[in-house]
Order: structure tokens, then sequence, then C-alpha cells
């Protein structure tokens, strides 16, 4: 249940439907984020880390494996070079007798020819069953030695033979002892015992051909070195690195060196003799090719991802703001057919209503018209004058009912708009010679800035002057006496020109000017019938053009209105 | 301005006495009628410099007495009222041969003009 309620509330396929909601448009576009990058992030991610890996494992593979079979190769060798030089020794101790090995004569011919042969041997010495060396061929003089209480002597008794570690002989020089036990049923056992120095083993390790960088050595197998290593110190100084776990196979381990950089690590014990034969090599150097492709396969990811992201934004961006605008475009074309169908069926009754009004107000015209006659054609009395300016006053109301009605008429009538060629300037400062009085008396600042050099237009005259009227009436009453009013004309583009009307008068609230084009709407309190401004709206659509306006309450409005230049298809074909 | 002999044709009395009064007063003879028929009947007997009668009647409209007018008394000039009803105007009126059309409730100054421009069409066609 709680990964449901961690999914409902990220809420991926639920967002507001309100086209006009911020909200919506967010929340689309977090979505379509999440949704893009998963879908393009988590593949690439994997593909990365299997890559990543797979790499890593061959790449291994490729350079270990040489490894391997160095290590092996090289042991073998070891391995034989030890197991001819007992070979040998054991032959010497099976095929002569243990009166002819006490012979010293015998045992130095022998020795002669075996240091020929296999070369290496520094020494040969007879021991005999109660350890003491009975005859001896070399450089020292050993003869005479008793070895019963060295460990070798018992590992010799045990094992049939024996290598010994390197040691430091008196010469100062690595060597080493191998010892074979000859035991017969008949005759005495005894030991054959020989020295061979371990200038063999250094050739055995060169015959490596390792790199310069690269290092090979024996070590025992409780870490000490039998042969010099180039960095890891000479003949019997402690090999610095842990002993590697036992294995007689080759194998390859990472370890850490005194410097703390990484180095792979090559080792086999020997079955048969006391060592382990140890190849060292720099990561660093041996991993390059490896670090180089890592690297590779960071940077090739992280430049997808960043790519990715950026692609993913933009088009995220790009989608929900194309999405929006067109969803903008289809809210307002809607808005303004159903301001259209309101202004039309409003024009309808509008239109009723005037047509019932007119018959009997025509009636209160002609009786009061005629009392006003009857008066004036009659003789003179008292009151004579009251009652022609009682009836003059009906007959003024009923004028105005009638301006009311035909007004109301205008609204609804599918007037044929006439066109004819005109100067939006002058038909500006006809309008204004209506007003003349009212701009003088209120002592109101006008300001022209008309452009002159703006071409005629097709239009129509008279509704123009409709619409001038209409908004520089609605400017006078939104200024305060001492107001400012400008009216400015340009041509907006090839096909258009424009004049607005600017006043620094009370302004509207939004609330407001979300409904100034409603018929009947009204802020002006019993005195104005609402009609004003969808009329004017009615028209400037009928001519083919466009109004807008900008409002701040407390600073003033701004209505503009933009003519085509040649009359378009009316787009609000009357009412 | 002569004494011309108008018919006034219009189905609201109140408004045609009144108006006939007033013109009357103007120094015109007026006959007045409430409907085509009537106007017919009358039109007959009287022949009237103009006829000035409301579109919109029951019965028998001003538009049908335009209509038997011109085809029976042509020389007699009519003139429309019309309290503005839908898709009719002076335009339409013209067309269909009335002198002219005029929007009720009437400024009885523009009606005597009216008048007397229709009569004087007649004199010097």
């Amino acid at each position: 249940m709680a990964s449901r309620g961690w999914w409902t509330k990220l809420r991926l396929l639920d967002f507001p439907d309100d086209v006009s909601s911020p909200e919506r448009y967010r929340m689309l576009r977090r979505n379509m984020n999440i949704v893009m990058l998963v879908v393009t992030l988590v593949p690439l991610f994997f593909m990365a880390l299997v890559n990543y890996h797979e790499y890593q494992t061959r790449l291994k593979e490729e350079i270990v494996n040489p490894l391997h079979s160095l290590v092996n190769k090289t042991k073998h060798s070891f391995e034989l070079f030890l197991a001819e030089r007992l070979s040998a020794v054991s032959f010497i101790a099976s095929a002569y007798s243990f009166e002819q090995l006490a012979n010293e004569t015998t045992l130095k011919r022998i020795f002669s020819v075996v240091k020929q042969e296999f070369g290496g041997f520094v020494d040969l010495g007879l021991i005999d069953e109660a350890g003491l060396q009975v005859s001896y061929v070399g450089p020292y003089d050993l003869k005479g030695k008793n070895y019963a209480d060295q460990h070798w002597y018992h590992d010799v008794q045990i094992w049939g033979s024996y290598v010994s570690d390197v040691f430091m002989g008196y010469r100062r020089f690595p060597h080493v002892v191998i010892a074979v036990q000859h035991r017969t049923e008949a005759g005495p056992t005894y030991i054959l015992r020989a020295t061979i120095d371990t200038e063999k083993f250094n050739g055995l390790i060169a015959s490596m051909g390792l790199d310069q960088k690269s290092d090979g050595f024996l070590i025992n197998k409780v870490g000490v070195l039998q042969t010099p290593s180039k960095s890891y110190g000479s003949v019997l100084e402690d090999f610095p690195f842990p002993l590697p776990p036992v294995s007689y196979e080759s194998n390859v381990i990472e370890a850490k060196d005194a410097k703390g950089g990484l180095v792979l690590l090559a080792y086999t014990y020997f079955a048969h003799a006391p060592y382990v034969l140890v190849v060292i090599k720099q990561a660093g150097e041996v991993l390059k090719s490896w670090y180089t492709l890592k690297t590779e396969i960071f940077f090739i990811f992280f430049f997808s991802v960043l790519l990715i992201l950026l692609v993913v934004f933009r088009l995220t961006n790009l989608l929900v703001k194309r999405m929006r605008e067109s969803d903008e475009k289809r809210e307002a074309a809607f808005r303004e057919m159903e301001h259209t169908h309101k202004l039309s069926s409003i024009g309808r009754l509008a239109a009723g209503v005037a047509h019932e009004i007119n018959n009997p107000m025509a009636i209160v015209n002609e009786k009061a018209g005629l009392m006003k006659d009857l008066i004036e054609y009659g003789p003179d009395f008292a009151e004579k004058e009251k009652f022609l300016s009682l009836t003059e006053s009906i007959l003024q109301s009923v004028d105005r009912c009638r301006s009311i009605t035909h007004r109301l008429l205008g609204f609804a009538r599918r007037m044929e708009v006439q066109i004819e060629g005109l100067e939006l300037n002058e038909v500006l400062k006809e309008t204004l010679k209506f007003l003349e009085r009212e701009l003088m008396y209120r002592n109101i600042e006008f300001e022209l800035n008309l452009a002159e050099d703006l071409l005629p237009i097709a239009s129509d005259r008279g509704q123009l002057q409709q619409v001038f009227l209409n908004l520089l009436n609605n400017a006078l009453a939104a200024v305060d006496d001492g107001g400012r009013i400008i009216i400015t004309s340009w041509e907006k583009d090839a096909d258009t020109e424009a004049v607005s009307i600017k006043d620094n008068g009370c302004g509207m609230s939004e609330e407001t000017l979300k409904n100034i084009f409603e018929p009947f709407f009204t802020t002006k309190k019993g005195k104005g019938t609402g009609l004003g401004l969808p009329i004017t709206y009615g028209i400037v659509k009928k001519l083919g053009g466009n109004i807008e306006v900008q409002s701040q309450e407390g600073k003033g409005t701004t209505f503009t209105i933009f003519l085509p230049k040649k009359p378009k298809e009316a787009s609000v074909g009357g009412f | 301005m002569g004494k011309w002999k108008v018919l006034l044709v219009d189905d609201e009395l109140e408004f045609t006495a009144a108006l006939a009064e007033r013109l009357g007063l103007r120094g015109m003879d007026v006959r007045t009628a409430a409907s085509g028929e009537e106007a017919l009947k009358i039109l007959g007997s009287d022949r009237p410099h103009v006829v000035i009668s409301d579109v919109k009647m029951p019965g028998f409209g001003g538009i049908k007495l335009l209509k038997c007018i011109q085809k029976n008394y042509p020389g007699i000039q009519v003139i429309l009222l019309t309290g503005m009803s839908c898709g009719f105007d002076v335009e339409e009126a013209k067309r269909l041969g009335a002198y002219d059309c005029l929007t009720k409730p009437l400024n009885i100054g523009e009606l005597l003009t009216r008048i007397n421009e229709a009569v004087a069409a007649v004199a010097e066609p």
C-alpha cells in the first residue's frame, strides 16, 4: 500500500484539465520530463553498467592470462632445474656404494663430472646414518661435521629428498642445499648433500623477459626473498607484502605496495621446493588501457546523460509551450464565439423590445405634440408658457426614449457596412468636434499624436465615428475634470492602421476588464446602458478589425483599435 | 406649403387621431384609415396627394397597400412608417417604390418636410 500511495502522490497521469491553470502545465512538464528521462536514462544506465562490467572482465582476462602462463612456465623451469639436480644427486647416490662415495678421490671425480655436466654445483658431501659428514668435496672444510640435529637432516630422512631455502654460504654467496637419502635393504642408509649456487635462479628469472617496470623473484614460504628483486629488496630481505594465500596453480591478486600504489601480484607456490614465484606489475601500467576505457565509458555516459537532459528539457518545454499556446488559442476562439452568440441573441431580444416600445412611444409623442400644438395655436391663457414647457419636456423625454430604442435597434440591426475610402485622422477630428464643448467646459487636457503619413483606408465612416465616440465618451467619464486624454494614430504594419485612446482616469479592476464587452454590463450606476462597448466591439469586428484594452486601477485605461486597410470578410456578420 | 390631402393609415387609432389633428392644425386635409382595406375604399372616392401608412398592420399591411397604390393610383406618393421592425429600413422601402420611410416616434417637422417634398416630386416629375 505504501508504494501505491507513493505512486498516487506522484500523479503521473492525473493533472488539472483547466487550461487556464498554470498547475496543469507545470505538472504536464514535470510528468513528461520524468517519463522521458526514465525511458531514456534507465536503459542507458544499464547499458553502461553492462558494458563496464563486460569490458572489465574481458580486459582483465586479457591482461591477467599472459601473467598466469608466464608464472606457470617459469615455475616449471625452476622445478625442472631443481628436479634435474635432485635426479643427478639421486643417481650418484644409487650408482655408487657408500664406500665408493666415502672415498674422497672418487667423490672428487664424480663432483667434477657433475659440475661440468649440470653446472651450479658448489660442493658435494656424504653423510652417514648418524649425521656425520664422512667425505666432502668443495671449497669449505666440512668433513667430520655432524648434521644430526639439523632440521633438514630430519626432513630428508622423512621425505627422502630435500631442497633448502636460500642462505648465504661462507663465501657470502646465496646458495641452496639439496639432499637425497639413499636407502637399501642390504647396505647402510646414507645421505648425499650438494650445494648449488643460485646464480642459475637469476638466469631463470631473467629468461621471463619482464619489462622495466615489472619485477620477478622467488620468496620462501615465510616471506624472505630468495632471489634479488628490483624494487622490493635483495636476497634474504623480507618481502614487503603479506604472504599470498597458498595456491599451487598460478594466481593473480591485487595488493597495495608501501607507497599505496596498486599492484598486480601473480604468484605460484612450488610443490616440491619451499619457494613461491612472484611476479609484480604496477596495476597502473597494466590496467592503463582499462583505465582509459573506463574514463571513455564514463565520459560517453556523462555526455549522453547531459545531451538527453538538454534535449528532454528543451523538447518538453517546447511541447508544453506549443500545447499551452494552442489551448489558449482554442479557449480564446471559444470565448469569442460565445460572446458573439450572446451579442446576437441579445440583439434579437433588444430589437423586439425596441419595436414594441416604439409604437406606444409614437402615441405619447403625437398626443403630447397635439397638446403642444393646441396650446401654441390656441388663445393665450394664464398658464400657457408653463403648459408649453411641460409638453416640450414630454416631447424631449420621448426623444430620449427614441434615441435609446434606436440605439438598441442599431445594435441589433443587420447593417450593411458602407465601405468608402477615408482617412482615420480625419474621422477622429470629426468625432472630436462633437465633444469640443465638453472638453472645454471640463478643462480636460487633450493631446493628439496623429501620424501625418497615414494612407487612406477602406472602412465605414459612420460606424467608425460611433466607435470613436463611444471610446471617447468612456474616457471622458473616467477622467476627472482637468484630466488628460491622449489620442494616437499610427501604421501598425503594411495591412493595418491603429488608433489608441488613452486616459489617466480611474482605470478598471481585472474583474471589470473581463466584463467590459458584455452587453448591459456597466459601472456607470444608472447612467449607462451597458451597450457602448459591446456595440463598439461588434462594429470593430464587423469592420474586420480588433480591439484591445489595457487598464490599471487608479492609473488609467488605453483602448487600442486595429483596423485593416482593406476590409476583410466580416468576422461577425451582423446580429 | 399647400393644403395637401393626406391619407393616414395605421391600426393605432390613438396615433392616427392625434397625428391627423396635428397635421390639420398645419393646414393639411387629413383623412384616416385603420387598415389597408379601409384605405383602399377611401382612395376610390377621395384621392389624396400623399398616403402615410404604417408598415405593420393586422391583415392588409403597408407594403401591400403600397403595391396596390402603385398599380391602381400611380402619382400618389406613399410615405411608410415603421416601428423599426427587423429587416426593414429606408433602402428597402425606397426599393419597393415608397417615397420615404420614417421611424416612429415621428418628428412632426421632418414629416411635414417629407410630405411637401413628396408632393413637389409629383408636381415636377
